[in-house]
């Protein structure tokens, strides 16, 4: 199993290597900058688990846990 | 699919401009500022996404302000609109001439995605790179300069919200139509150009696309046909139906040639774009970097905020802090201002009451027009503050932060973290926050949203429980305040079951996704809230007002007609007069309108439904309440004060109480019993009875066919549950 931007602690980050998903929610992603080799962080989890905050291309961006999971990383 | 006249006039001038950009951009700052105060708000036809318009100030120029979006696919009908505006495929909305596209400085990889988009139209472009001091101060400011030369059009550093460079990019735009941006100048895999190459043929010879914007068009239509989103398929098909079948055919066969020479090709659209977005700008920034590598260390104030507002248990107090005022605000500001609007209506109706004889005319004026117009006008503070703070947190950046912490609760029963603030707007009134759905971006999600937020008790709905428990339990406090609390639970427990039955049945379909931006915060603007909160107030006095209007008048006319005259009046009544001390004309006359009412229409209707409604325990005046009230729940009372005899009653009223708690059947029984009182207002929980909220549902979903299923459902459900109540009740002895 890889590692998926659910693996990511608070301020840690990781490479995108794959962005997988159903096609509606992965060209979504893709458009809002998460192509493959982009730098994304973890900045934090929302007060009642989920979603999570990230850090992409210098903005915030929130997702779902379930939709992070379809974001590979490598360290 | 229903049109919207308004959609289709459009302002008049000798040019026209578009102005796009992403959403948070600043995008309607930036044309707030160009276009002043007047400004022309509709919709597009057959679609609920905002059309707004204005005259850019002192010129002959028309602002055409886009919905701000992400990306031109054709995802959501926000980005289907902007597409088709900018190639001039909007029934009524002439193509642009130019565009002005707005982007936000601090997060300029991002807006530069559908900067890139719009600029392959081929359409003379100015860009306002707004938000300049934000990125001075805390990210890295590009050189306006050198993304000037790298997209080939003007681009004008701005910060809208203090109205700086604002003269400039004026100046620009009205030089707008001597600039030609630069051709794509990425590439995609050969067999993709060849394809390209070949739609784009077909596009120009079918005159369907304008000749500047064939190839980004081909790109796109060859994008949505394969990206495998059933959204963008069923948009390349409706292409497709336009086009003859030969031309249809050149399409299709290109596209064929695609997918069969191209690995997913949506995606290496995307990633291409993105990586040459990359370069320019690195090149754009690149002075800006070496300068302030250190400073942007920094954290920003967002984050600074964001640690308490969206901390585990910091955040979750301030977000109930934050509704606890909203709620506040909407029920004790606004009572003295509702105080004031129905003394005003008391004044107003005794005044031409005075100026008239007694007859038709007098009654429509009164009890028809002027209780029309209050009814209406009553509601207005309530909806003004609660759309002033949708407003402010929306402006502010807060309104992401209340999704992003409710989401998690929110998706138990199906629902999206953005459904949160509307379901609550919806224990003042509905309208609001049916109209604050318009921020959920999937269909599915918004339409479940609004089918169960009339459930919501709304303060309409008030006046009635506060009658019925006064007549009802007395003077038992904790009972009273926790039956009250129950009816507000059980509106808001049935709203998150039906939420959940509509997204395992009717809705179902792929889990919704929430993929939302995180903005930074930002002081939001006066004329920027006032702006929204006005345009959305009007939108309930155009939309719902003429409606409660027009139902009042005619639940008038059912009351009034057919005018029983004295003589004619029963043998009972008649007795009863007799029985009172003479000279009590109030008395007299009560008992005279009491027996009018209960053989006008809708005294005869309530007679014809005493056998539907028994069951529930309900006698013939409830029932005539309950139908007066089908349109507008706040009609009850008065038509309980008319029916029990009492003249003029609201929700205070002693006398009202007594008589309802004294109500008997005919064998002598108690009507209005603990029981049949709760039964009374659960089926006012559940029952949509409400003419406005199904009549903006209508206009927010398109169709009658949801506002009709509102009706039919909450109807059946509220008798059902009424029903059971009684029943129940009944059998256990509570009776």
């Amino acid at each position: 199993m890889s590692k998926t931007l659910t693996n990511l602690a608070p301020g840690q980050s990781g490479r995108i290597t794959h962005v997988g998903g159903v096609a509606e929610i992965r060209n979504r992603l893709l458009e809002m900058g998460l192509t493959l080799g982009t730098r994304v962080a973890l900045v934090r989890v929302a007060p009642l688990g989920d979603p999570v905050e990230l850090e992409v291309r210098g903005y915030r961006l929130s997702m779902r846990k379930s939709e992070a999971a379809t974001v590979s990383i490598e360290s | 699919m229903a049109r919207d006249s308004a959609g289709a006039t459009t302002l008049a001038g000798s040019q026209r401009i578009a102005v796009a950009g992403n959403p948070n951009s600043g995008k309607t700052s930036v044309f707030n500022q160009l276009s002043g105060l007047r400004q022309k708000v509709g919709n597009y036809p057959g679609v609920t996404v905002e059309k707004r318009e204005a005259l850019l100030a002192g010129a002959d120029i028309v602002l055409l302000d886009l919905p701000g979006t992400y990306s031109l696919s054709a995802r959501s009908p926000d980005e289907e609109i902007a597409r088709d505006v900018l190639l001039g495929r909007v029934e009524g909305t002439p193509r642009p001439d130019a565009v002005l596209l707005v982007i936000d400085a601090c997060n300029l990889e991002r807006n530069l995605y559908l900067a890139s988009q719009v600029l392959e139209f081929g359409t003379p472009v100015v860009i306002a790179c707004n938000m300049m001091d934000t990125a001075q101060r805390h990210c890295v400011a590009p050189d306006c300069e050198v993304l000037s030369k790298e997209l080939g059009v003007p681009v004008i550093p701005t910060v809208a919200s203090e109205g700086r460079g604002i003269a400039e990019l004026r100046r620009a735009l009205e030089h707008v139509e001597s600039v030609r941006p630069i051709r794509r100048p990425w590439r995609l895999p050969q067999p993709f150009e060849d394809a390209i190459d070949t739609v784009a043929g077909a596009m120009e010879a079918s005159g369907e696309v304008p000749p500047p914007a064939v190839r980004a068009g081909a790109m796109l239509w060859i994008i949505d046909y394969l990206s495998g989103e059933a959204a963008g398929r069923r948009s390349a098909d409706r292409f497709l139906d336009r086009l003859s079948t030969e031309h249809a055919d050149v399409l299709r066969q290109a596209a064929k040639a695609v997918a069969d020479g191209v690995d997913d090709p949506a995606c290496v659209a995307i990633e291409q774009r993105y990586a040459w977005i990359s370069q320019v700008a690195g090149r754009a920034t690149r002075q800006a970097r070496e300068r302030s590598a250190s400073e942007r260390q920094r954290v920003s104030t967002t984050d600074r905020i964001d640690r308490v507002l969206t901390h585990r248990v910091g955040g979750v107090l301030v977000f109930a802090g934050v509704m606890f005022v909203l709620f506040l605000s909407i029920f004790s500001w606004a009572e003295p201002l509702m105080g004031f609007i129905e003394t005003g209506e008391t004044a107003l109706a005794g005044w031409v009451g005075s100026l008239l004889l007694v007859g038709p005319l007098r009654s429509l004026l009164v009890d028809g027009v002027i209780k029309g117009v209050g009814a209406v006008i009553v509601f207005f503070p309530q909806i003004c503050i609660l759309f002033l703070f949708l407003s402010i947190l929306e402006d502010s950046g807060y309104m992401a932060r209340a999704a992003f912490i409710m989401d998690r609760l929110m998706s138990r029963v199906g629902l999206h973290g953005k459904s949160f603030i509307p379901l609550l707007s919806c224990y003042a009134c509905a309208i609001p926050g049916i109209l604050a759905t318009r921020t959920i971006e999937h269909r599915r999600d918004r339409l479940t949203t609004i089918m169960v937020a009339p459930f919501m008790s709304c303060s309409a709905r008030l006046p009635v429980y506060i009658i019925v428990i006064a007549a009802t339990f007395g003077d038992r406090t904790w009972m009273k305040a926790g039956v009250m609390f129950g009816m507000y639970a059980l509106g808001t427990v049935t709203a998150m079951v039906m939420a959940l039955l509509f997204k395992k049945t009717l809705f179902a379909g792929p889990r919704p996704t929430f993929i939302m931006e995180l903005p930074p915060y930002h002081m939001p603007q006066v004329t920027a809230v006032a702006r929204a909160m006005w345009d959305r107030s009007k939108l309930f006095l155009t939309s719902a007002g003429t409606t409660i209007f027009a139902v009042c008048v005619v639940i008038w006319a059912m009351s009034y007609f057919p005018r029983l005259s004295e003589a004619d009046l029963s043998p009972t009544s008649k007795a009863a007069i007799s029985k009172l001390r003479p000279g009590d004309t109030q008395a007299r006359q009560n008992i005279i309108e009491g027996e009018r009412l209960r053989r006008s229409y809708l005294g005869r209707l309530g007679r014809l439904i005493e056998p539907a409604i028994r069951p529930l325990g309900f006698d013939w005046r409830i029932g005539t309440g309950v139908l007066s009230s089908f349109f507008a729940r706040e009609v009850f009372v008065g038509t309980m004060g008319i029916t029990f005899a009492v003249g003029e009653a609201d929700e205070t009223s002693q006398d009202l109480r007594e008589q309802l708690a004294g109500a008997t059947w005919p064998d002598g029984r108690t009507v209005l019993t603990p029981l049949v009182g709760v039964g009374l207002m659960v089926f006012y929980v559940l029952a949509c009875q409400c003419i406005s909220t199904l009549a903006v549902v209508r206009k927010e979903t398109g169709s009658w066919r949801w506002p009709a299923l509102m009706f039919g459902y909450m109807g059946v459900l509220a008798y059902v549950a009424s029903f059971a109540v009684y029943q129940v009740g009944n059998w256990l002895g509570w009776g």
